[in-house]
């Protein structure tokens, strides 16, 4: 994309930290946590990470049909379609629990991720 | 019933808003109606083709298909936008003078209004695909709640609609020789909106890790889960936990559309004869 190419002095910027940000990625390994869903709930309900370390959520919707993973302060949101898995990607966070759910169920089908 | 209302509200809402807009920028436009009503009937088999393809469509490029999906389109109606405005740069006084009628106005406009046909195509395609999931999900089961659902689903659709209606109504108690200058703001806001959030869709799938680092977080005063934030989240991009990289995107394409716009815009008040695009 050559959204910034009146802007040299940022594309330069951009990406001589794109290389450094890349070394510093491929250093720091990603949390895998597997975590399943069927009958509007989470399996298990609530899962753990390390701060400051991105996290890597595998879900399983065990469903027939989909759900939306959504979380508003992990800001995710992705639609599992019936019967698959799905990556969610989450930046590193800050110790705190997040709060997730199906939007689809939103009272019922809660979870949360606790970050130490 | 409740819970289909808001579900399928929040989903529309942002489409409704974008639609109000974009039938404020064309009210002088002929045949505005049959490209926007064609934009939101794209965008509904649209989003029905990737409701039933949810599945394959997630698993494209290692499982992050979806949000490159969403960079792309997002990244589409961010052009749609930007073309749109420096094309009025150029010949929206033409359109609004009483060279309106004369055919070749009516043939450059027809071109614009096909950018802004993709636009709405889009915001009702993002949005429609997860409704679509979320309706069929209830229809399948055939619970006795159905009836409940179905009827939450379109008291929400409604609301959608009723949101385009006011955005529209409210954009037009502008006065016309300020509404031009609002209107060509709202759209390049939007624009730099829309790259902010095709920026953080690869920054989900990883695609984009320069410049990830979190600026500044606003959530304790708005939300961009709130409706207002949500609304504001949708006018012009407002994010309460941005990265250095969706500001930086933000910023890159509101300074291009202003240098576009002063480069193609037309100083001349007569009709001057557009360049081969």
């Amino acid at each position: 994309m050559s959204f910034s190419r009146p802007l040299s002095k940022l594309t330069l910027f951009a990406a001589i930290a794109l290389v450094s940000a890349a070394g510093a990625a491929s250093a720091q390994s990603a949390t895998e946590i597997q975590l399943s869903y069927k009958d509007k709930k989470f399996d298990p309900a609530e899962i753990s990470a390390p701060a400051n370390t991105p996290i890597v959520i595998k879900l399983k919707n065990l469903d027939a049909k989909a759900m939306e993973f959504e979380s508003k302060t992990l800001k995710v949101e992705k639609v599992v379609a019936g019967s698959t898995d799905a990556t969610i990607n989450v930046r590193a966070q800050k110790p705190g629990r997040y709060e997730f759910f199906d939007e689809y169920n939103e009272k019922v089908a809660r979870g949360a991720l606790v970050v130490k | 019933m409740i819970a289909a209302l808001i579900i399928v509200f929040r989903e529309v809402f942002e489409a409704g808003l974008i639609i109000g807009i974009v039938l404020a920028v064309t009210r002088t436009v002929p045949h505005r109606n049959g490209w926007i009503a064609g934009g939101v009937l794209a965008g509904v088999l649209a989003a029905c083709l990737v409701a039933v393809f949810a599945g394959a469509l997630s698993n494209l490029f290692a499982g992050m298909g979806q949000e490159v999906f969403n960079a792309a389109i997002l990244a589409l109606a961010v052009v749609m936008l930007t073309w749109h405005n420096v094309w009025m740069a150029r010949h929206g006084k033409e359109l609004a003078g009483e060279l309106r009628a004369a055919g070749q106005a009516v043939v450059t406009g027809e071109k614009s209004l096909l950018a802004l046909a993709i636009v709405v195509g889009v915001a009702v395609l993002r949005e429609g695909s997860e409704v679509v999931l979320f309706l069929y999900g209830v229809l399948a089961t055939g619970s006795d709640t159905t009836w409940g659902v179905a009827l939450g689903g379109f008291a929400g659709l409604v609301l959608g609609a009723l949101v385009c209606w006011l955005t529209y109504v409210g954009l037009l108690r502008i006065p016309p020789r300020a509404l031009f200058t609002t209107t060509t703001v709202l759209i390049a806001l939007l624009a730099a909106g829309m790259a902010a959030q095709a920026t953080a869709f690869l920054e989900r799938a990883n695609w984009l890790t320069a410049l990830d680092s979190v600026v500044w977080d606003s959530s304790w005063l708005l939300s961009d889960s709130s409706l207002l934030g949500k609304a504001l989240h949708t006018l012009i991009g407002y994010t309460d936990q941005p990265t250095a990289m969706q500001l930086t995107v933000y910023l890159a394409i509101l300074a291009v559309t202003f240098v576009l716009m002063r480069l193609y815009g037309a100083p001349a008040k007569t009709a001057t004869p557009a360049p081969a695009e």
